[in-house]
Order: structure tokens, then sequence, then C-alpha cells
């Protein structure tokens, strides 16, 4: 197990490098315009655009940049570790910004997350223990609908009801916990949790449903069932454990995926995440922050396929690795 | 007579489908006594397993339409509610189903499969379930009982994992055991061993046994009495002697002449044509008539009714005496 999860660490760390790797070359080699110029302001004289190449190492060749940065990641730079660049357009260490983004987002889908779970598994379970009532298929309806509505139409339809008409919540923006307390705090996040996780309730509804149906069906039920146990327990015991297991792995990389940025549902109620940042440093061409957002991404899906997967090995026993 | 353990009455089950109704089990009545071992064959869908499925309330109460009595040491058991009937299911009615790779739960040690039976019907501490649980282990047959009960069903092999079922089954001592084909999906030497097991078990619990199968060679020799059932009904009931020896239904001796033998003096072996029946469509008279060399007219729009033919021996079939005697004699015991 231990051999197992070092061999993962060590892939893990490759994926990473190569990630960069392509990233650096779709946008340092392949740039649209020469990244100098974007930093080095309106109508540079010559000297400056060869003071900006000689401090930021464009002068060099492409494949000691590329050293420089990835060497930076994993020893630091000036502005101390993980080494992150600066940005072109704010001229401040991207560190500051990209952990600061990383807070916004974290809480974002942490928040949604706990929404979801809380709401799409009770009910996928009813429904799995009703199959074919009318709660079922209402249920289920409802499920489809939620999956068909993008973010972005429920998103401004849930602003323009609840905010603008109701007046009910609050409008949009980042309001942090520390300035302005907890319930001005909560009341600004409580549409874009709803929002993010209606699609993902409905997806979860709908698979915990399929997982405990089947699960219910296994002979493994029929042997609790004729031990004599209560029905709730062989639901609880025995249906739960074996139907939500595979919801974990599907978890883990959702969790992940908006962990690197949930970039329409940030763009549309204004807060200053990662995925607001990624639209912003690409428009910008602010090559170290794309980069930087590149690996934050890729980083969170790897490390939540390493989690699942070892984590995975401790929920069933039949999984051991070696 | 001693009232009977288990008495079912007119048992009848179907299930409303799309399709039409399904009668699973067609007005069958039987009775278990005490210690006895009672050996139920028939074909797949002859609705062997769901008799007993309902015996133990395990057929879904919404989606079957039960009817009949079941009555267990005097107390029909249908009539109970949800509640009352988990009493009888673990502790005094036992089962152990067909495929023990798929019986017990995959992410629970075996030990603790085991011993949540016992807490499920004994005010005891967990302590004393475990080690109730080791013991039984250890009685059916497991050897380093207390290490296995440590391990998941998927480290003990299907022969293991059968023991490991029959424990379970009997962890509470209960007066029957039902058997719901226990070694069909097991190697053929493990198959004797499995139940040789049963039937020395049973002498030691003091129990009474039900081994449902398809396979008349395997029952034979375990059980006292055996009954034969042919599309929810029961054709042809008797000692282990009268089926074996002495058959009066065609069915029967199509089971029989499909039991392969090395000293037959026929090189092939003959099974019996068709397929079972539609239990939707059930074939007009007696069902096995589409499928029956020797059927006539009356085999085709008349029920023949299970019927004594010789003390405890009932056979429901249209031919006379003599032609089933004949029969026997000229076809089917030669060939065996």
């Amino acid at each position: 197990m231990i051999r197992y999860i070092i061999r993962r660490l060590l892939w893990a760390i490759l994926v990473l490098l190569f990630v960069v790797f392509l990233t650096y070359v779709i946008f340092f080699l392949l740039p649209a315009g020469d990244p100098a110029l974007r930093f080095a302001g309106r109508q540079p004289t010559p000297a400056i655009l060869a003071q900006v190449r000689h401090q930021f190492g464009l002068d060099k060749p492409w494949y000691f940049q590329y050293l420089t940065f990835t060497r930076n990641i994993f020893l630091g730079d000036q502005y101390g570790w993980p080494g992150l660049g600066i940005s072109f357009t704010t001229r401040t260490p991207l560190k500051d910004i990209v952990f600061g983004r990383m807070f916004v987002t974290m809480q974002l889908a942490i928040g949604a997350a706990i929404v979801w779970l809380s709401v799409g598994i009770p009910i996928g379970i009813l429904s799995a223990l009703r199959p074919r009532t009318l709660y079922d298929r209402t249920a289920m309806g409802l499920a489809i609908v939620g999956i068909s509505m993008p973010v972005f139409f429920i998103g401004p339809l849930a602003l323009y009801i609840f905010w603008f008409k109701l007046g009910w919540l609050p409008g949009t923006g980042y309001y942090p916990l520390g300035q302005y307390g907890f319930g001005q705090w909560f009341s600004h996040w409580i549409l874009p949790w709803c929002v993010l996780a209606v699609l993902y309730a409905a997806f979860y509804a709908r698979m915990t449903r399929a997982n405990l149906m089947e699960t219910m069906g296994e002979d493994y039920i029929r042997t609790a069932r004729a031990k004599g146990i209560s029905e709730r327990r062989v639901v609880l015991k025995h249906g739960l454990r074996a139907g939500l297991t595979p919801i974990v792995t599907i978890f883990g990389l959702d969790l992940a995926g908006l962990l690197a940025g949930a970039i329409i549902t940030e763009s549309i109620f204004n807060l200053p995440g990662i995925g607001q940042y990624t639209l912003v440093s690409v428009a910008q061409q602010d090559l170290y922050a794309i980069l930087d957002v590149t690996l934050i991404a890729s980083f969170f899906v790897v490390t939540a396929n390493l989690v699942v997967d070892i984590l995975y090995a401790f929920l069933d026993p039949r999984v051991r690795y070696t | 007579m001693a009232e009977p353990l288990l008495e079912v009455v007119d048992l009848t089950v179907s299930f409303p489908t799309e399709d039409g109704l399904v009668k699973a089990v067609d007005h069958v009545s039987l009775t278990v006594d005490s210690g006895e071992t009672l050996g139920v064959v028939g074909e797949s869908g002859s609705g062997k397993s769901v008799s007993f499925l309902t015996v133990m309330g395990l057929t879904n109460r919404k989606s079957a339409i039960v009817e009949g009595k079941v009555l267990f040491q005097g107390v029909d058991l249908l009539e109970l509610s949800p509640d009352e009937f988990q009493e009888f299911r673990g502790k005094k009615i036992g089962m152990v189903f067909q495929d023990p790779m798929t019986s017990l739960h995959p992410f629970y040690k075996v030990g603790d499969q085991i011993a949540e039976t016992i807490l499920a019907h004994r005010g005891v501490s967990k302590k004393e379930a475990a080690d109730r649980a080791v013991d039984m282990l250890q009685r059916v047959g497991i050897p380093k009982p207390a290490e296995r009960a440590k391990q998941y069903p998927h480290e003990f092999s299907g022969g293991m994992r059968q023991r490991a079922m029959i424990a379970m089954a009997l962890s509470l001592n209960p007066d029957l055991l039902i058997a719901d084909e226990p070694t069909t999906a097991l190697d053929v030497t493990v198959q004797a061993q499995i139940l040789e097991l049963i039937s020395r078990l049973k002498e030691e619990f003091n129990a009474a046994v039900v081994i449902i199968t398809h396979d008349l060679g395997v029952v034979a020799e375990y059980c006292d009495h055996i009954q034969v059932m042919y599309a929810g009904k029961i054709v042809e009931k008797g000692s282990a002697e009268d089926i074996y020896h002495a058959s009066e239904h065609p069915y029967t001796w199509g089971l029989l002449r499909s039991i392969p033998r090395l000293d037959a003096e026929v090189d092939r072996l003959q099974p019996i044509k068709g397929l079972p029946p539609s239990l939707i469509f059930v074939p007009s008279g007696c069902a096995f008539h589409p499928r029956c060399p020797y059927a006539f007219e009356r085999c085709l729009d008349e029920v023949p009714e299970l019927l004594p033919t010789d003390g405890m021996h009932y056979t429901a079939c249209h031919l006379s005496m003599s032609d089933r005697e004949r029969i026997f004699h000229e076809d089917v015991e030669v060939r065996r």
C-alpha cells in the first residue's frame, strides 16, 4: 500500500510536469505577440524591451526559461514558495493573487458540495426505496429538469427572482467573513451555492437512486433480510454501504473540478475566484497567471484522483493495491 | 400424530406483470415434520424457490399476491406484521442460498456477518456474539475459525463461503433450515461435502431441513421425502424410495433419465424435450402435456388432481396405475 502510494505520487508529479510543459509550449512558444511587449507598456523603446526581456529571462533560450519556471515552482522564487511568478498586468506576485482567489473558490465549491450532497443523496435514497411511485417519478422528473438547466440560465434567473423581484436575498459580490460578519457573508453565498448545486444535486439524486436500486436487488441484501434484522438496518447498513461507495469516486472528481474554478458561476455572481481569474488572465494574455491557474487545476484533479483511489481501498475491502 | 413443524396449505403466489399474471406457485400444500429432510425438485421456474422464499417472507409484499396459509409451529406467518415476522426469520427458520459468491456482503467481515444474526435476536454482548460466530465457523468445518472470522468473503473459496452461510443460518439453532440450491454453484467434489455437512448438522442441531434442487440425483441420498414440482404445482410426492424406485409421473421419469450414469446400458442421456412452460400462459389441462410422450386427449383439457396411489405416495397424472407401472419398468428403470 505504501509502495503504491509512493508510486502514484511520483506519477502525479510527472503528470503535473507534463501539464506545465504543455501549457508553457502553448503560451510561450506560440504566443499571440511578444510577451515583453505586454509588460513594457505603450510604445516602448527597443532599449526598454531589451531590459524587460532581460529582467524576465525572455532573452534566454526557451528551455532555459521553462526550467527556471519549473524550478521556481518547486523551490520558490524571490516572492516565496511556491514560486508562481509575477503578473504582467498588476506587476505583483501571483502567489498572493492566486491564493486569495483560491480561498474564494474553495468557499464556493465546498458550500455547493454540502448543498448538493445533502439534497441529492436523500432524494435518491427515497426514490430508490419507492421505485415507480408518484414521489419517485416526480423527483426523477425534476432531476432531469435540473440536469438540463445550465448555470448561465438559472444563475441570472435566480438573481432576477430572489434579488430583483422578491428582494429576499442580496445580489452579487464577495463579502469576506472577517470583514462583514456571518450574516452578510452567508446571505451572499446562498444563491451561488444553490445555483451551482442544482446540476450536481440532480445528477447525484439519479446516481444514488440507480446505485442503491441495483444494490437492493443483490443476493446479499436477501441474505440480510433472511437474518431477521429490521428493514431499516437492511437499507442503512447493508444497502447504503455498497450503494454509496461508487459515489465517493465521482464526488472527489467533481469537487476537484470545481476547486479548479467554477468559471460561469463566479462570473455571474461576480466572485473573485480562480475561475473568474482564468478568464481575466487569458483575456489579458497574462502568461504566468495562465500557467498558474492551469497548474492549479491539474493539481486538484491529479490529487483528487489519488485521494479517491486510496480512499477506495479503505471503503471496499476487495480493492488492494500493490 | 404431532402437529407438523411447517404446514403450507393451498399456497398460491402470483406476480402481476405488464405481460399478465405470473402464477409462480399454484395451490401448493405440503408439510415438514420436525427432524425430517424434505427434498423439493423441479426445473427453473417450477416455483420451488418462490414457495420457500414466501415461507421466509422474502417475496416482496408489494409486488406479490400471496394466498393460502403458512403455518409454522401453528402460527400463520402470512398473517404476521413485518416486525413480528422478523422474530421468525433467522431465529426459527434459517436459509441458505444458491450462490455463496454473491450471498455474503462483500464489505463486511465474515465473522461480523454471522454475529449480526445473533445480535439481532439475542440480547448478548458483541463479544459473545463474535465468539459464537467463531464457534459456528468451527462447527461447519472451517479451519482456523478465529482468523477466518476476521476475513472478508472474497478471501474465502466458494465451498468455504457456503459453509459460512450455513454457519450463519444455523447460528441461532433454528427449527427449520431451508437450503435453496445449496450446491448448484459449487464444484462437484465440494457439493458432496456441503450435503454431508448439512445432513450432519441437521442431527447436531436437531433441525428439519428442506433442500431445494433441480438435481434429483443429488438429494435422493439425503432426503426422507421428496416432492416434484412443475409449473408451480406439485406433480408427485412421496418417500425418497417411492420417487427413486417407483415413480409414477412422466415428469419425474424425465428427471430420472436425465441423471448421468457411468454404468447405464444406453450411452446417451435422454433429456426432457422442450422448455419449461410460461407461467403466464400455462398449458391447458396437465401443464406437462406438451412435453409428455405419454399424453392423451384427457391430458389436454382436464387438470389432474394430486391423488394418493400407495400410502403417502401422491401423483397428479391421468395415466392408469397399470400404465404407470408398465412404463416405469419398461422405459425408465432399465435405462438407469
